[in-house]
């Protein structure tokens, strides 16, 4: 299961600048930039979206995101045009922020329903992570259920060994290391505490190296998820 | 009597020549409250559906309204591509497989033509939109068409509701679209999605009317 995404913005290089970025993040995800008119000017055009939309897409659907006005009609003219063929998703989120949540949940393997909530939940996420996780935000995550809330939790202190702390790659290797475990996980830090499957969140922390952080993990595979995230952190982020 | 695929054509052919002839004119009314692309926009789009439909073939109304749709998408750029590009595409989804368009059947493909207009823009009436125009135009063809009227009859009193709501945008603070950004400067200009509505609708009403 990969999504691909396609990121529809009225320039070339902004829609390259953050394909670059969210790449970086999720080597493995299609991402295709689908920026400005042919001849370079600025402008969003149809057939270039459509053409993105058919290399980004392994079958399993794409996420289209969007800059302003005439590029969000474009991308919901193309998904309306494609009248079902395909599994598209235009995601009503801010650009940048929805295409790193976006592409780090697709390199987690999430379903079109779950790349799509996590490019939602990316919204008001550069005012804050607290207002972020407040908006109760557990991206492509299922409401966690009765026993899971039960279930003994686990704690741990974790030293950010590497230089940089949580900044953009720490923090993707992070959120993806426990994509596919069901434990609610979350990282606080300087009491601030974020979903841990939020890049977004993690770097809003401001975790620089040499600083601890607290990861807490309640649910099934609460063990596993802190255990995973203490082997990445002893690893150095793999720096 | 109804209109087919042939006879649509004609009709575009037609929307596209008064498109040329007013060009122009929209490039000064978007000069005033936009970008000044429009009348440009529209003259490429419909230059390059007109060469789409030269060589025929279409076998139904629906079809020609399609590919209309889908040439305006990729021709006209900025909003108005994908704005005029909705409109015929829903005008031709609702015409279904039809063989020939009456009176109803235009009334439904203009209302089809809204829906589209709107749900893809966001406006309502009273922003200063094209939706002015194309909104009392549906309402005026749905009266027609209820009253029996025939394709020209629903596209001659559509084409005078659109000229009216058009000009309606004359005094109207713009709440959509670029000219939004001006805010109370954009009062006092004619819109100019508004004027090619009016002027596409005029032209398919005077085709009708000409059998």
């Amino acid at each position: 299961m990969t999504i691909g995404l396609v990121l529809v913005s009225h320039s070339a290089r902004l829609a390259e600048g953050v394909a670059e970025l969210a790449g970086q993040m999720a080597p493995d995800v299609p991402i295709q930039p689908a920026g400005g008119l042919p001849d370079g000017s600025l402008g969003t055009d149809y057939d270039l979206v459509s053409a993105a939309v058919e290399r980004a897409d392994r079958g399993d659907g794409v996420v289209l995101l969007y800059d302003l006005g005439s590029a969000q009609m474009t991308a919901e003219l193309v998904a309306e045009a494609d009248s079902g063929a395909r599994k598209l998703f235009v995601a009503d989120a801010p650009l940048v922020e929805g295409a790193v949540a976006a592409a780090v949940a697709a390199q987690g393997g999430a379903d079109l329903d779950g790349v799509a909530a996590a490019a939602a939940t990316a919204v008001g996420q550069a005012g804050g992570p607290e207002q972020e996780f407040a908006a109760g935000a557990a991206g492509a995550r299922a409401e966690p259920t009765a026993e899971a809330v039960a279930e003994p939790s686990r704690s741990a202190e974790v030293v950010l060994r590497n230089q940089v702390g949580l900044h953009a790659r720490p923090a993707a290797l992070l959120a993806r290391s426990i994509a596919d475990l069901q434990a609610e996980v979350t990282v606080t830090f300087r009491g601030t505490e974020v979903d841990a499957r939020s890049v977004l969140a993690l770097m809003g922390l401001n975790a620089g190296g040499g600083e601890t952080v607290t990861v807490q993990a309640r649910g099934a595979d609460a063990d596993e998820a802190v255990q995973r995230i203490l082997d990445l952190a002893e690893r150095q982020f793999d720096e | 009597m109804g209109c087919t695929a042939e006879r649509l054509a004609l009709a575009l052919r037609a929307a596209a020549a008064v498109i040329a002839v007013h060009r122009d004119e929209l490039v000064e009314l978007d000069r005033a409250i936009g970008d000044a692309d429009h009348g440009e926009n529209m003259h490429r789009g419909f230059t390059a559906v007109v060469a789409k439909l030269v060589g025929g073939g279409f076998d139904t109304p629906g079809a020609v309204l399609k590919v209309t749709a889908t040439t305006l998408i990729s021709t006209v750029g900025g909003a108005s591509g994908p704005l005029y590009g909705t409109a015929f595409l829903r005008a031709s989804t609702a015409l279904g497989d039809t063989s020939e368009v009456d009176g109803p059947g235009a009334a439904a493909a203009l209302r089809g033509a809204l829906d589209g207009v709107v749900a893809r823009g966001k406006a309502e009436v009273g922003d200063k939109t094209m939706v002015d125009a194309l909104a009392p135009a549906v309402e005026a063809a749905k009266a027609a068409a209820e009253a029996g009227g025939d394709v020209a009859a629903v596209l001659a009193v559509a084409a005078e509701a659109g000229e009216r709501g058009a000009e309606s945008t004359v005094p109207l603070v713009a709440r959509k679209g670029r000219a939004s950004y001006l805010g109370e400067r954009s009062a006092g200009h004619l819109d100019p999605g508004a004027r090619s509505t009016a002027l596409l609708l005029r032209a398919l009403a005077d085709e009708a009317g000409a059998s």
